[in-house]
């Protein structure tokens, strides 16, 4: 085992500071000391997406990202998106368009698709679907979760186009 | 997946990574993006002791267009490139071919350094470098030298760069003529099962220059010198085209996988170029 | 007297009952991030496990050396063979009758099987000792074809005695596992000789695995102080663990307390009892602490629950006018190292005699021989019935073949040789009694839609265009016409090591009219407490939305089998719904008590017992359970709970018509899905959103098998496939847009007439998309190809007919 470092994470608004071993992986810190569960493990490869959340403003798998490495970010996680009180567009667009199963993929997909939104409010289908690749689902065959972005970006820009 | 212990460095600048990876050697390795090296790392096939991470290096940041001269820092992310818009018209090549490589995500953090760098000949970037004659910037003890990226690949992981250099940016001239990136692919996320750079330079019918680069078709990639030769003076029609991949053939070394057997891949490499090169010819 | 309004339609839709797509409770808690899945679970003192794997495929383990492990700081245990052995749990049985290594008993028989198991503090710790603890091998020879297992002097499971039957019977060599037959084979191969016109092939589904996105896991936590074990796992079945476990253990079964939490997906990998979770029961007993053990996504490929692996070889027979006359089916079984499939135990090749399909075939013979090899044990039921999938592809691909030598539109041939609706019940000629379909309707509505004839001439015209060189991408049109067989199933012919394959309900009405129903399945991903409340709202009229689902805690759930080859909706539903009626009827009994009339003069209506002829005297569900409670009603035990444990009197058989359209690039054996249309029937329909999303993913767990995902070995038995690289699954790019279409012929002899429709696009899907490729290629000459259809394979396919020039 090396030396612990102290690191700084600004997570879903609130900061914390911690004692970690730089190969602590961002996703195991998330999940087990700060007990944000939502993120999942699904491949370890960077290959799954189950524990995308954003960091500095970029979706990130973070199974590929060391403690250290994050040291100083702002991360948003899943549960940073809303809140049962006021879900996120998202959130309501995913039950409301059966976007998911078993559950598992599908804090990392809204979160990407949150972020997506940001770098393309009104994207086709396509955009979409090439958005979100890099996250797989085995429940859904993807069909409604795409109709899920597709219905939030709608709510998310009509909502704008009324605040202005 | 879970990698060894190591001790962590975020030098703030060049000088001091480079006495880092000075004082520990061997055991020492810069680390960009990771999304080639936590990989290895998770699955306990590269020890790396010393992690040094370069995300603090402002220097080693920033996409510069300089007159005909274009500048990519080693940490410019593919996610930075596919959205900068003057690359996007001076080397649309470039875009064409990151928003090819992994997913969002995987882009997010993935750098241009990175990908040139490590050697790895499923990565896009080399093979890229080059068909554009790129130069690779590296700085070491003895400071800064440059390499051209023709010459940089030597074999599966290996390059010219010395252990204790850095790379610190890639550059080369704005591109003339049509260009093209074409890739064959499993799926999204996946490396290539053949993939081509093709730049092509036009005056009335006829050819007058051409950089023809494959990637993954050998442990290095390919910049084929006499395949770009086989287009110069022609219309690059369809004669052309076969003797282009006739010289490509020659050059490219591929060795079966789970991509497919040899015999299909050489196959595939010919149909992938000849889609660049009229998609290339096409725009140029 | 009441009012009447709202009226009877408006009381209907506020039960939001079967036939409601009715949007899921499940949901909240998954899309704000607060499921709770076993890795999630975090306790007081918890330990973590991590296994030492072989690296080799067979090899004896001459040493373990523990020491250099043991003392890294924050090591609890390392436990190898030799410590599970006193207390005989160095090997398990398997669900198959057959026993596996839980710990390398001297060797190791397949790559990435268990052979140390390191307990410590945290994960970090856990994986460094596993790197520190030595093992000395010594290679034997590896065995990985079947067919060449059965004709080796290489003896892969030395602890089996030779010459003595397995659990199926007769060994006819030292590899081999059992000879399991059904039809009549003398008649059929009589018939077959003497056919007008037969096609032969043979067919390879080939090795793939379930990979749901959480992969397998546990946290075992012994209570020393109470004698408690609990378990919290990614289990298809608890209750069959429960039982399992202590007839294992010796614990017993009270003491005992199983929870299935979340699941991320099962697809039959989680059916099975896996090393990583007796390891974790030892540990636990031996530490007295908490042991969470999680696989990763490498050894959740390598380790756990293959699945397919069929070769076979196939003859139909038919007049010739297209008339199947006979089939015979010889298939070698690859089982891997161990016999760990999942099947009832009686089957041990499953449901596989399912496979003369749809088709009305006077005789028939199917015979699968199972063959140990050097490869991981498993042979789960991958979204599918058990080996249904493997068949409804061999008589899908079959029936293409046959239309080739017969020279006629398969579509035709399909047609004149469907059960005809009025055959149901339809015994087939292996031995099953089809409940209900109509095939004939089903299949005219499917090429309707896509518009057959239309197509057929687009994809002419391709061709000529092809031909002339004006193109290099060909049409291909996938179909198929599949049946199911779910639901296990009668008691009689139906158990997994003896437990009858029965389901439960137990519903518990509350006083103020809601509801709580616990059932012996596990949702993972389908959405019980969706549905299952559907079915209850309809049966007692409770809106769905006031009644709670719970299922996968051993101490409060009834006992029952779990959820896997669908059936879940066809045993466990059956048992909602006569539970449900239960209730009814003695809700009837306080009803007619409060409206002072006989109980034969009320009559259930909606969401109430109202006095026949006399609608406006009636009493809501809601004061009836109020009642129950409160009042005392002469002869009627206070409360209102009801228990069904349903064991059904026949399986199930959906089935649908499928049809894939597909763009193939000669070239480079690219593939295009350009429409898939998917007509499924299931019988009632119970949430048709529900439903419809199942099909999407059972599509894409389809495409994705059929063209590229497999489980990949090289000859020397290392896995090539291990991680998500080279494992294909598909993402929202790769992956087609589906239309979706139904009929509705309900089971006869379940009570609310539904099917299960989990699996069916996985069973339909696989043939209509391989179907597709083959039909592509017909025109020059191509009879068959064996999956997966990745791009070099579809390559090679063209290259073989000559289509490169």
């Amino acid at each position: 085992m090396t030396q612990k470092m102290q690191i700084t994470l600004t997570v879903n608004g609130t900061r914390h500071e911690l004692l970690a071993e730089p190969r602590e992986l961002l996703i195991h810190v998330l999940r087990e000391r700060l007990n944000l569960t939502g993120p999942h493990i699904g491949c370890e490869t960077s290959h799954c997406g189950a524990c995308t959340v954003t960091m500095g403003g970029r979706s990130v798998k973070s199974c590929t990202v060391f403690a250290a490495q994050a040291d100083g970010a702002e991360i948003t996680t899943i549960e940073g998106l809303g809140t049962p009180d006021a879900l996120h567009p998202l959130q309501e667009a995913f039950r409301e368009h059966h976007g998911l199963q078993c559950g598992f993929c599908t804090p990392g997909m809204i979160t990407r698709a949150a972020q997506l939104l940001k770098e393309n409010p009104d994207p086709t289908e396509a955009e979409v679907r090439f958005g979100m690749a890099g996250n797989l689902c085995r429940c859904t065959g993807y069909q409604n979760i795409v109709k899920a972005v597709l219905a939030a970006a709608a709510t998310i820009n009509s909502a704008k186009e009324a605040a202005e | 997946m879970i990698p060894a212990a190591f001790a962590y460095h975020r030098p703030g600048d060049l000088p001091a990574a480079l006495a880092l990876l000075q004082q520990y050697g061997d055991e020492a390795r810069v680390i960009a993006g990771g999304h080639s090296l936590i990989p290895m790392m998770k699955l306990r096939m590269a020890e790396v002791p010393h992690l040094i991470d370069l995300q603090a290096i402002e220097s080693l940041r920033g996409i510069r267009i300089e007159g005909r001269q274009i500048t990519l820092g080693a940490m410019v992310t593919q996610q930075d490139l596919i959205a900068h818009q003057g690359l996007g018209q001076s080397a649309p090549i470039l875009r064409e071919a990151a928003i090819q490589i992994a997913d969002p995500q995987v882009r997010a953090m993935g750098t241009v350094g990175g990908n040139v760098a490590n050697g790895d000949p499923g990565n896009d970037m080399p093979g890229l470098m080059q068909c554009l004659g790129a130069i690779f910037h590296v700085t070491g003890p003895e400071g800064p030298r440059t390499l051209p990226a023709r010459g940089f690949y030597e074999s599966a992981y290996m390059t010219a760069r010395a252990e204790s250099e850095i790379l610190t940016a890639v550059s080369f001239e704005v591109p003339t003529g049509g260009q093209a990136y074409e890739k064959q692919k499993r799926k999204i996320g996946d490396y290539a099962t053949a993939a081509a750079a093709v730049i092509v330079r036009r005056e009335g019918t006829t050819c007058t220059a051409a950089s023809i680069a494959m990637t993954n078709l050998s442990d290095v990639p390919v910049w084929s010198e006499a395949a770009g030769a086989a287009l110069v003076g022609t219309p690059c029609d369809d004669a052309a085209t076969r003797n282009a991949i006739a010289a490509m053939l020659a050059d490219i070394d591929p060795a079966g996988d789970n991509r497919g057997p040899v015999e299909f891949k050489r196959h595939t490499a010919g149909i992938i170029l000849a889609r660049a090169i009229a998609r290339a010819w096409s725009r140029a | 007297m009441n009012d009447l309004t709202p009226d009877r339609d408006e009381r209907t839709a506020k039960l939001k009952g079967i036939g409601c797509a009715r949007k899921r409770v499940e949901d909240a808690r998954f899309t704000q991030g607060k499921g709770n899945y076993v890795d999630d679970l975090k306790l007081p003192g918890m330990l973590f496990g991590d296994f030492v794997r072989s690296p080799y495929a067979h090899a004896r383990v001459t040493a373990i050396d523990t020491s250099a492990a043991m003392a890294l700081d924050g090591v609890v245990a390392v436990l190898t063979a030799a410590d599970l052995a006193p207390l005989g749990l160095h090997w398990m049985p398997t669900l198959a009758g057959d026993k596996q290594m839980v710990l390398a008993d001297g060797k190791v028989l397949f790559q990435g099987q268990e052979v140390a198991f390191v307990v410590a503090h945290d994960r970090y710790v856990a994986a460094d000792a596993v790197e520190l603890v030595e093992v000395e091998y010594e290679e034997l020879p590896v065995l990985t074809d079947p067919f060449k297992a059965m004709q080796s002097d290489v003896v892969l499971r030395e602890d089996l005695t030779p010459g003595a039957d397995g659990a199926h019977g007769p060994r006819r060599h030292p590899n081999h596992i059992f000879l399991w037959e059904a039809g009549d084979k003398a008649a059929t191969e009589q018939v077959i000789a003497s056919a007008d016109v037969v096609a032969e092939e043979m067919i390879h589904y080939h090795r793939t695995h379930p990979c749901p996105l959480e992969t397998c896991g546990c946290v075992a936590s012994m209570d020393k102080v109470n004698g408690k074990l609990t378990v919290w796992g990614t289990f298809q079945a608890p209750h069959a663990v429960r039982t399992v476990a202590s007839l294992i253990s010796g614990i017993e079964e009270h003491n005992i307390r199983i929870i299935s939490p979340d699941i991320g997906g099962g697809f039959g990998n989680k059916v099975g009892v896996y090393p990583g979770y007796v390891c974790s029961i030892v540990a636990s007993i031996v530490t007295g602490a908490p042991v969470k053990w999680v696989e990763d996504r490498m050894e959740n490929l390598m380790a756990t629950a293959f699945a397919r692996d069929y070769w076979m070889k196939g003859r139909i027979s038919a007049t010739r006018d297209g008339k199947i006359t006979g089939l015979w089916c010889h298939v070698t079984a690859d089982h891997g190292a161990f016999d760990a499939c999942a099947d009832p135990t009686k089957f041990p090749a499953g449901f596989f005699h399912i496979c003369t399909g749809s088709y009305d075939i006077p005789v028939a013979y199917v015979g699968v021989d199972g063959v140990y090899t050097n490869k991981a044990p498993g042979g789960v039921a991958y979204r599918c019935s058990f080996r249904v999938t493997e068949a409804a592809y061999f008589i899908e691909r079959m029936i293409e073949i046959l239309a080739i030598e017969l020279n006629m539109d398969a579509a035709d041939l399909r047609r004149i040789n469907f059960i005809r609706a009025d055959q149901f019940p339809y015994p087939s000629a292996l031995g099953w009694e089809y409940d209900s379909g109509d095939y004939h309707t089903a299949w005219d509505k499917a090429l309707k839609a896509v518009d057959y004839a239309g197509l057929r001439a687009e994809q002419a015209t391709r061709l000529a265009a092809f031909k002339r060189g004006e193109t290099r991408k060909l049409i291909g049109i996938g179909l198929t016409h599949f049946t199911e067989i779910v639901g296990a199933g009668p008691v009689k012919n139906c158990d997994i090591l003896g437990l009858g394959m029965f389901d439960s309900c137990e519903i518990r009405i509350h006083p103020t009219g809601s509801a709580i129903a616990r059932l012996g399945t596990i949702s993972q991903g389908q959405g019980h407490a969706t549905t299952f409340a559907q079915i209850l709202a309809s049966e007692i009229g409770i809106p769905a939305d006031k009644i709670t689902i719970e299922e996968g805690d051993t101490d409060t759930a009834p006992y029952g089998l779990g959820t896997y080859g669908s059936r879940s909706t066809p045993v466990a539903g059956a048992a909602t719904a006569m539970a449900g009626r239960k209730i009814r009827a003695k809700a009837q009994m306080i009803a007619a008590y409060l409206l002072e009339v006989h109980d034969d003069d009320v009559e259930f209506d909606i969401d109430r017992f109202a006095v026949k002829g006399a609608p406006e005297r009636f009493k809501t569900m809601a004061e009836i359970a109020f009642a129950a409670y409160h009042q005392a009603i002469p002869g009627i035990e206070p409360g209102l709970e009801a228990v069904s444990y349903y064991d059904p009197p026949n399986m199930t058989y959906p089935f649908g018509a499928y049809i894939c359209v597909m763009e193939i690039d000669v070239d480079t054996g690219e593939t295009q899905i350009r429409q898939f249309y998917a007509l499924d029937d299931c019988g009632t329909r119970i949430n048709p959103m529900v439903i419809e999303g199942q099909v999407h993913g059972g599509l894409t767990e389809a495409y994705a098998i059929a063209m590229g995902q497999e489980i990949a070995y090289d000859e020397m038995g290392n896995m090539k496939t291990a991680t998500l690289m080279d494992f294909f699954l598909p993402t929202a790019w790769e992956t087609p847009h589906y239309t979706t279409d139904w009929t509705e012929t309900p089971s006869p002899h379940h009570p609310i007439g539904a099917k299960g429709v989990g699996e069916s696009p996985n069973v339909g899907g696989v043939p209509a998309f391989s179907n597709a490729v083959h039909d592509a290629l017909r025109p020059f000459g191509l009879r068959h190809t064996h999956m997966p259809h990745d791009h070099w394979r579809i390559w090679k396919a063209a290259h073989e007919l000559g289509l490169h020039g």
